[in-house]
């Protein structure tokens, strides 16, 4: 197969942006994705098999054959877990990732998310850290993504967000009824509610139509197209180019080095066969916890603990979000069945409470399936029975829930590696995961639910119930992030500012795994932004078949 | 030559024998469950959404939706079924002296709150998929005709496009 000049592995947010930016710069690019390439035809509107609710398996990947992952719980017991399970912490494979089927917020992190170190000093057992590049490095980068993936939205109604030079391409999508009931009590409680940024088209944009506002929203490809992820802008781009060539069903199971540097990958393609990638740079987005297995699996002599592992930093600070917030019931309808349903945000406990590292933002939760609310009924509802039965036709139509990303505190020991005895369809060893977020986090979780309980009783709610939990696990699932640290220091980082690897300057991991710390907010956007980053560099630094010193 | 009047009568007819094949039991009711268990599984279903104005579980389709599972998705949960209706049965005639699907509606309540308490896991396990099926999407079998989501106030089909030909935005004089 012919020598490329760059192979991206994993078609992503990052990714997708990764082969679009080096494709239309003139690189010639593959990019190798290991599910499939679905369509707004995939939507299929099932409840119960959706990248949400897996009850029947994961839409868009991975299936639950052969494709386990191992999680250590408190006591040391290893679990074998499938992809339909929680403790998995899927996000979709599919060309697009987790764009295809997400729920589209795409906020930006807010400069002392950079700086969370600085800010607040790490908690005793913690890894917090500063991030090497601040919010005024990311910005220019931000407003691409803005521009080019197509964000709705207005955060006119807020101060807490860090400078910007436009707005967003797209007003917002009018208000549904939880906004018009939410908006009124945030003001009275002196906070400062806004329309959510979200990579959904409110009006034509990028030469697809507006949302039509339906049930079927976080967690299915969207029917009419209208939501917008790598897998309708950026990579179609990269196509167009022709510079660029997507191979889909393709596994990559190994990076190979050559004299220390990156030299290509091997991959397994759709028929079982093994086939080789020759290139002068390779790029890594398969999501934080792919990322680092791939690295791990990837040993040879040189390296043999994996690429970028030499002070074994692969894998550690594995972080997602600790997502705490409170349903309130209402004595009149809240419920307009009208789509996405996320509408409306607060960013005003992200940051600034004395005692705490942080926060998050709070925001109304997407538009219900009837599925979702068997278990978020009042407190002291039977579990079963005609009185559950009843319950659910008082409450589905009269309830909001309101809930937040916390941002986590990252430790060394919450991480994955691979596991020693389970291997996946292709005999590589699986992602494991070990240890947890710090215990901070969960005051913090603790701290949001009972705010998000205020704002729905100044609102109205005649009950709510808190949902706080102290989870046993990363909950890393599709807000995956930070165990392929971004830092100047080799010893206590994986890769550079500019996202590649120290010791081998042509291999980039480029996507979540390179976050420090993850926001408050859910990461794409900065995903993206970042990838916009680092490809600027990356192509900026390019000379012929290798880099300019 | 058959003509089209004649073709359409003949079709109907084939199509009436066939029906009466199927419903004469030649195949079996359920993929997994033998008729004893699906009848054991309707009486706990039943109990977990009971009918009022609005259909049971099993009327709604809910032991489709598990029987067909058990052989695809829930393949992993074949032996708790079949050891938990056992045992729930077993308990059934312990208390009563009845088979679970005898027993009078007020018995088999006593006894599905007993199994909830004695027998956690395998209630639970029902407990989730009963609502799944009732719940979730018609195309499982479960949610018969929508009704579950009729009965919660939802459009089905769906009315798509409304919000863009908002008739109530704007005053009102």
């Amino acid at each position: 197969m012919n020598r490329v000049n760059a192979v991206v592995i994993g078609a992503g947010a990052a990714g997708g942006i990764v082969a679009k930016e080096l494709s239309t710069a003139g690189l010639s690019v593959v990019l190798l994705e290991r599910g499939k390439w679905n369509t707004a035809n995939d939507c299929r509107k099932d409840d119960l098999r959706n990248q949400r609710t897996t009850i029947l398996g994961n839409a868009f990947g991975p299936d639950d054959e052969g494709n386990p992952r191992v999680w250590v719980d408190a006591a040391g017991t290893a679990h074998t877990v499938l992809p339909s399970e929680g403790s998995y912490q899927n996000n979709a494979m599919c060309v697009g990732g987790g764009t295809l089927s997400y729920g589209a917020q795409a906020w930006r992190y807010l400069p002392q998310d950079f700086r969370m170190r600085s800010t607040y000093g790490a908690p005793e057992g913690s890894s917090l850290e500063d991030w090497p590049i601040s919010y005024d490095d990311l910005e220019p980068f931000y407003e691409k993504a803005e521009y080019e993936i197509g964000i709705s939205g207005d955060y006119s109604g807020t101060p807490f967000h860090g400078p910007r030079r436009r707005d967003l391409p797209m007003p917002p999508l009018p208000p549904n009824r939880e906004f018009e009931i939410l908006e009124p009590a945030a003001r009275r409680l002196g906070l400062h509610p806004f329309h959510i940024p979200m990579a959904r088209n409110s009006v034509p944009y990028n030469g697809r139509g507006p949302c039509m506002r339906c049930r079927w929203c976080v967690g299915f490809a969207c029917e009419v197209d209208a939501k917008n992820g790598s897998q309708n802008t950026v990579i179609p781009t990269a196509l167009a180019t022709g510079n660029c060539t997507l191979h889909i069903n393709a596994m990559v199971t190994e990076i190979l080095t050559d004299r220390g540097r990156a030299r290509g990958v091997v991959w397994i393609d759709e028929h079982g066969h093994r086939q080789e990638q020759l290139s002068d740079v390779v790029v890594v987005s398969a999501c934080a916890i792919e990322s680092a297995r791939l690295l791990l699996n990837s040993k040879s002599r040189l390296f043999p603990n994996g690429l970028g592992n030499r002070y074994d930093q692969v894998g550690r600070h594995l972080q997602g979000h600790h997502y705490t917030g409170a349903v309130g019931y209402f004595d009149f309808d809240t419920y307009d069945d009208i789509g996405p349903g996320a509408s409306i945000a607060i960013s005003d406990y992200n940051h600034g409470t004395p005692g705490l590292c942080g926060g998050g933002m709070l925001a109304n939760e997407f538009i219900r399936l009837p599925i979702h609310m068997l278990d978020r009924l009042p407190d002291g509802t039977p579990r079963w029975g005609l009185q559950h039965k009843q319950a659910m036709r008082t409450w589905h139509r009269r309830s909001i829930v309101i809930m937040g990303p916390t941002q986590q505190i990252p430790t060394a020991t919450g991480r994955v590696t691979v596991d020693p005895a389970v291997k996946d369809q292709w005999g590589l060893p699986v992602a494991r995961f070990e240890g947890n977020v710090h215990p901070h986090t969960f005051e913090i979780g603790e701290v949001q639910a009972q705010r998000a309980a205020a704002w729905l009783r100044e609102a109205g709610a005649i009950s709510t119930s808190i949902g706080a939990w102290k989870p046993t696990l990363v909950s890393a699932g599709q807000h995956q992030a930070g165990t392929c640290r971004m830092g100047d220091d080799p010893c206590g980082s994986v890769v550079n500012k500019n996202c590649q690897i120290h010791d081998i300057d042509n291999l980039y991991v480029i996507d979540g795994s390179v976050h420090v710390t993850n926001g408050g907010f859910n990461p794409v956007l900065t995903i993206m932004a970042n990838a916009y980053r680092a490809s600027d560099a990356l192509v900026r630094n390019w000379k012929g078949t290798q880099f300019r010193s | 030559m058959v003509t089209r009047r004649e073709f359409m009568a003949a079709s109907a007819m084939a199509g009436a024998a066939f029906a009466v094949g199927c419903t004469r039991g030649r195949r079996k009711q359920w993929e997994f469950l033998s008729e004893a268990e699906g009848r054991t599984l309707t009486a706990i279903c039943d109990q977990i959404i009971p009918a009022d104005d609005y259909p049971s579980a099993s009327q709604a389709g809910v032991l489709t939706y598990i029987d067909r599972q058990l052989v695809r998705h829930f393949r992993r949960f074949q032996d708790d079924y079949r050891k938990g209706l056992h045992e729930a049965n077993q308990l059934s005639r312990k208390q009563c002296g009845l088979d679970l699907a005898a027993a009078s509606p007020p018995q088999q309540l006593a006894i599905v709150t007993a199994l909830s308490q004695q027998n956690t896991k395998f209630f639970e396990l029902m407990r989730t998929h009963t609502l799944q099926g009732y719940y979730g999407a018609p195309r499982h079998g479960g949610n018969r005709d929508a009704v579950s989501w009729r009965m919660l106030g939802l459009d089905e089909p769906p009315l798509l496009g409304r919000a863009q030909y908002d008739l109530t935005a704007g005053k009102r004089s």
